[in-house]
């Protein structure tokens, strides 16, 4: 019982994180049609950032600081990369994304070493939060879940209260109808995929503490955020939710059990278990959870 | 207001419009007839900045060819698309907001006179756009473009698959839209009602116009008719 509670609390706390870095993979995709595989990357420079402004003038400031600047660099590289690649079609897009993953990871290597960085919780954030039953819950593990339905709900707010967030709904399915509206359309890419950056970026800001800072960390979670848009369904938002949840629990509670299949620990076999539902998924349900395109 | 010149349109590598030449003065409803596949879809997105195309579009005096659709939008020319292209998942209001350019300029349109024209409108404002019925999404494209206050508005076969009472009504939102100032470039399949409203009349063929002038003309001219538009 108290495990699975824990365990369960565990699981979504990730799970949210997870969907912080898939719902602007999911949004970017279902506008523009580009896969960024460097969305995990963004992810990466949230947590570097974190750690070099919390180093000099400390984690609070850096909670809003390194998603703009990610944010920013987001932008940056939709107006001038990712817009003129455009014109080549997508298999140069895809290529430049991935390019830009490597460059990224070059860059980490770089300025702060091959090896992880001492990117700690902030002291307020240290200690138990409660306690159940004999195991103590991390104020931070709290922190993180309270960030992320935070960004959750401002999301949807954006989404479905604002104009700029109608813009976008419709330019999902009718870009054209509503660039000759006089919408500036390809600004509004510029938007949603620097938004979708800082989005991985503050991520980054939460996760890179809670878990572990290294340049390695964008190649690790990378393709678990792309089994999720798969799985929820490409361009779905509420199945990349929903995925993103399950998937956290699923790798939450698979590392922690001990039980054992012809002598493969479930725990051992964790990593693989994402995958092997993705696989599962495209055989029996292409268009994914919520999916509505298929293929 | 409009004068269009020598216009030639790709898409890829497919040569559609062969130098299209047409005209719009002001407050005037000039028609563009022709068969399907004659290319009239593509000279009023070729228009707007919508298709790759070379050639001369002065609006109001200003060269539009090579702006970006949005720029021409905002310069003052409205389209409204074929195939009722609503946005689905939003309500019947949201989709009018859209419409709108800014929040802060507001033009000779608001809900409210749209809601007069058409009250079914009105019933349904609260309602998700993709539910509505063939010609309530037709009456909502046309809404949607005049919300964003156009002073020439292009308007893509608002007609095709119209019940003939709908019909009337689009032709009397055609009315309300001359009565206010606003010209019209009105593409039609409907011989009858480019006829009935318009001052002048294009008939494409192949890319190219190959007649024009009144609705007299038009019916005093049977061998136009039988080559270009009857099938
Ligand atoms: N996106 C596109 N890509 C390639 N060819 C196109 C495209 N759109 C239209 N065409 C071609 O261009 C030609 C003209 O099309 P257009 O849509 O302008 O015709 P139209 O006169 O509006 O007829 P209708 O609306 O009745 O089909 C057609 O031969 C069509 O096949
Ligand atoms: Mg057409």
């Amino acid at each position: 019982m108290e495990f699975l509670l824990v365990q369960t609390l565990n699981g979504i706390s990730y799970g949210l994180l997870l969907f912080m870095l898939s719902s602007g993979l999911t949004l970017v995709f279902s506008l523009m049609g580009v896969l960024n595989f460097a969305h995990a990357s963004f992810y990466m420079l949230g947590a570097y950032f974190a750690y070099q402004v919390s180093t000099t003038i400390g984690f609070w400031p850096a909670l809003a600081i390194a998603p703009v600047l990610v944010g920013a660099i987001g932008m940056l590289v939709e107006r001038w990369g990712l817009r003129t690649v455009h014109r080549y079609g997508h298999v140069a897009e895809l290529l430049f994304t991935f390019g830009l993953a490597y460059l990224i990871e070059e860059a980490v290597h770089l300025v702060w070493g091959r090896s992880s960085v001492e990117y700690r919780v902030p002291p307020d954030l240290d200690g138990p939060l409660f306690t159940i039953f004999t195991s103590q819950y991390p104020i931070y593990r709290g922190f993180m879940m309270l960030v992320s339905v935070a960004m959750l709900v401002s999301i949807w707010l954006v989404l479905t209260r604002t104009r700029i967030g109608l813009v976008i709904q419709a330019a999902l399915t009718h870009p054209q109808t509503v660039e000759a509206l006089g919408h500036n359309v390809p600004r509004v890419f510029m938007l949603v995929f620097g938004g979708g950056a800082a989005l991985a970026g503050l991520a980054g800001v939460i996760g890179g503490n809670a878990f572990v800072t290294e340049p390695g960390m964008a190649a690790a979670v990378g393709p678990i955020i792309f089994v999720i848009v798969v799985v929820g369904g490409m361009g779905s938002l509420a199945g990349a939710f929903i995925a993103s949840l399950l998937i956290g629990c699923m790798q939450t509670f698979a590392v922690s059990l001990d039980w054992s299949l012809a002598g493969i620990t479930i725990a051992q076999a964790a990593p693989v278990l994402p995958y092997l539902l993705m696989v599962l998924l495209l055989i029996f349900r292409p268009k994914g959870l919520m999916g509505t395109r298929e293929g | 207001m409009l004068e269009v010149r020598d216009l030639n349109a790709y898409y890829g590598k497919s040569h559609i419009l062969h130098g299209v030449h047409l005209s719009v003065g002001d407050g005037e409803i000039v028609s563009l007839l022709g068969r399907n596949g004659v290319g009239r879809s593509t000279t009023i997105k070729s228009i707007m900045g919508m298709v790759e195309c070379s050639g001369s579009v002065k609006f109001k005096g200003e060269e539009m060819v090579g702006l970006k659709a949005y720029r021409v939008a905002h310069k003052g020319l409205g389209y409204v698309p074929e195939n009722r292209d609503i946005f689905p998942t939003l309500t019947v209001r949201q989709n009018l907001l859209l419409g709108r350019k800014s929040t802060r300029k507001t033009g000779r349109w608001k809900d409210e006179d749209m809601f007069e024209l058409f009250p079914r409108l009105k019933e349904r404002a609260d309602t998700q756009a993709g539910v509505l019925s063939g010609g309530e999404q037709q009456m909502l494209t046309l809404c949607r473009t005049l919300m964003g206050d156009p002073e020439l508005v292009m308007i893509d076969e608002p007609t095709e698959g119209l019940a003939p009472k709908i019909v009337e009504q689009v032709a009397g939102l055609f009315e309300e839209i001359k009565k206010r100032g606003i010209s019209i470039l009105l593409v039609e399949q409907k011989l009858a009602i480019a006829l009935d409203i318009s001052e002048r009349l294009y008939v494409m063929g192949h890319g190219q116009i190959v007649f024009e002038g009144t609705p007299r003309d038009m019916r005093e001219n049977a061998a136009v008719r039988k080559e270009w538009l009857e099938v």
